[in-house]
């Protein structure tokens, strides 16, 4: 079971949280081409380690954060709030 | 030469108490190059090399393996065949797979053990009750059997299931496919690769593929823990780690890794001969013929390479077992393990070619790969061998993101992966 710092409530066990997916995915233009807007809705780098993704205290303060965790080891290195972008 | 199995080998080999027999398959080396190299020898690889052999009498192939044949998701599934789709694209495509299954044994003179005892998949609630009932019609539309089925057919196929009105999760009935079942997962990967290797395909096992050599935005070959391989085509069939092969090879895939659990309790007398699917408690189960309850779970949601599955998943797959099954309270759970699957957003594969020439790939089968490995296989060998998609795979190529002509089977038929 992870254990998953949430910057709000402190450490839970992972079944307090859902997991919303990779973060930082930028929107194209509304006038974007099929192929853009197709590798925005489907595509995903799916890296075997450090990912960038979004989670969710669903059964704690109901807040968005996010993390950075190893897909492979499941060990969380960051945890940044929402409306941080970090640089590339 | 390899040995042909009959039950008179059998009587022979018990009169030389089983010492003679030679081994199934041969363990061979690389050569410099191949026609064909396929990369992951799980079923599909396997699959694939046979079919390349059979059908179309390319023999000069290597099935490339990281560890050993058939120890990534082919050992790690639940076992369960079926073609219980909606859309007629899907339908096609599972039940020719599921009508292989039917004479595989026979077709590489190895037993593979299927085993068509049925799966029963569980109606929950009146608005369950009427999803499956437009299920079950549209795969009698397909050509597929499906009977909607009331609680007392289902207390006759799953004695022991909580039918009562105080269920913690009441059933109101269900629907079962007949032909569906079960099959010796090993047997599968290991009568693949005896067939494939008597036709001359090379098994190379603990041969780590590191890189794709390309000429001219075309694939030439492959870098390997054992050394570089030349082929004129390269087939991946990876699985949960074919977003990692992509990389490799420079393009991206709409695909997720997710970790998905099994469990196996000790083994015991007869007591489930069919399969039973609750959509309702994410839990499914099956009786193997040793007699272990074999149960399966839904995805540990968020992204994983980690072959051991989160405990919480365990706990709640256990709940929904019980909450079915209350009889079975006191089983030991002796196994648990996960399996890396790549889930892709319409839960339908995609077979055919990639952005790199010459380079194809068989992946996206989510949490149902085991049961599509003969379509997944024969799909594959006709793809690398002409060049042009076979007619069961048109729809599941990798320009349906592009288009948007998805086959949304999650939507369609509720299937998770």
């Amino acid at each position: 079971m992870m254990k998953i710092p949430c910057p709000h409530c402190g450490v839970r066990d992972e079944n307090e949280f859902q997991c919303g997916g990779t973060a930082h995915l930028a929107r194209p233009a509304l006038d974007a081409s099929d192929r853009e807007w197709g590798e925005y809705l489907y595509f995903r780098d799916n890296p075997k380690g450090s990912h960038r993704e979004r989670w969710r205290h669903a059964y704690g303060c109901g807040r968005w954060f996010n993390v950075v965790r190893d897909t492979l080891t499941h060990e969380i290195s960051a945890v940044y709030p929402i409306t941080e972008t970090p640089a590339r | 030469m390899t040995h042909r199995y009959s039950a008179w080998s059998l009587l022979r080999g018990a009169f030389a108490r089983h010492a003679n027999w030679p081994a199934a398959w041969r363990d061979a080396s690389p050569k410099p190059a191949y026609d064909v190299i396929i990369v992951g020898g799980g079923g599909h690889g396997l699959a694939a090399a046979y079919y390349l052999a059979k059908n179309h009498g390319i023999t000069n192939v290597a099935v490339v393996e990281r560890g050993w044949i058939g120890g990534g998701n082919t050992g790690r599934n639940t076992t369960i065949i079926r073609s219980n789709y909606l859309y007629p694209e899907s339908a096609r495509l599972y039940d020719f797979s599921l009508r292989l299954y039917e004479k595989l044994s026979v077709e590489l003179n190895y037993n593979v053990m299927v085993s068509q005892r049925g799966l029963v998949m569980l109606a929950h609630s009146r608005h369950d009750l009427d999803a499956m009932s437009r299920w079950a019609n549209a795969m009698r539309m397909n050509g597929i059997d499906a009977e909607i089925i009331g609680r007392d057919e289902l207390a006759s196929l799953a004695p022991g299931l909580d039918l009562s009105p105080r269920a913690r999760i009441p059933v109101l009935g269900g629907f079962v496919q007949r032909r569906a079942g079960t099959a010796r997962h090993d047997a599968v990967a290991w009568g693949y690769a005896r067939a494939a290797s008597a036709l001359g395909v090379d098994i190379l096992q603990n041969c780590e593929v590191r890189g794709f050599l390309t000429k001219d935005g075309r694939v030439t070959g492959i870098e390997t823990s054992r050394g570089r391989i030349a082929a004129g085509r390269v087939g991946i069939a990876a699985a949960g780690h074919s977003s990692v092969l992509a990389a490799l090879a420079g393009f991206r895939l709409p695909v997720t890794s997710y970790a998905l659990q099994a469990l196996v309790s000790e083994p015991v007398k007869p007591v489930l001969d069919t399969v039973v699917l609750s959509p309702g408690t994410g839990a499914y189960l099956s009786q193997s013929d040793k007699g272990e309850l074999v149960i399966g779970a839904m995805l540990d949601l968020f992204p994983s390479y980690a072959q051991r599955g989160s405990f919480a998943i365990t706990q709640s797959i256990l709940a929904g077992v019980l909450a079915m099954f209350p009889a079975y309270a006191r089983l030991k759970m002796l196994r648990q393990w996960a399996g890396i699957v790549d889930v892709v957003h319409d839960s339908s594969p995609i077979i055919g070619p990639t952005p790199v020439a010459g380079l194809y790939i068989d992946c996206g089968w989510g949490t149902g790969g085991f049961k599509g490995i003969p379509v997944g296989g024969w799909t594959l060998a006709h793809v690398l061998a002409t060049g042009e998609n076979h007619p069961l795979a048109e729809p599941f190529q990798l320009d349906r993101f592009t288009t948007g002509r998805l086959v949304d089977e999650a939507a369609a038929s509720g299937i998770a992966h």
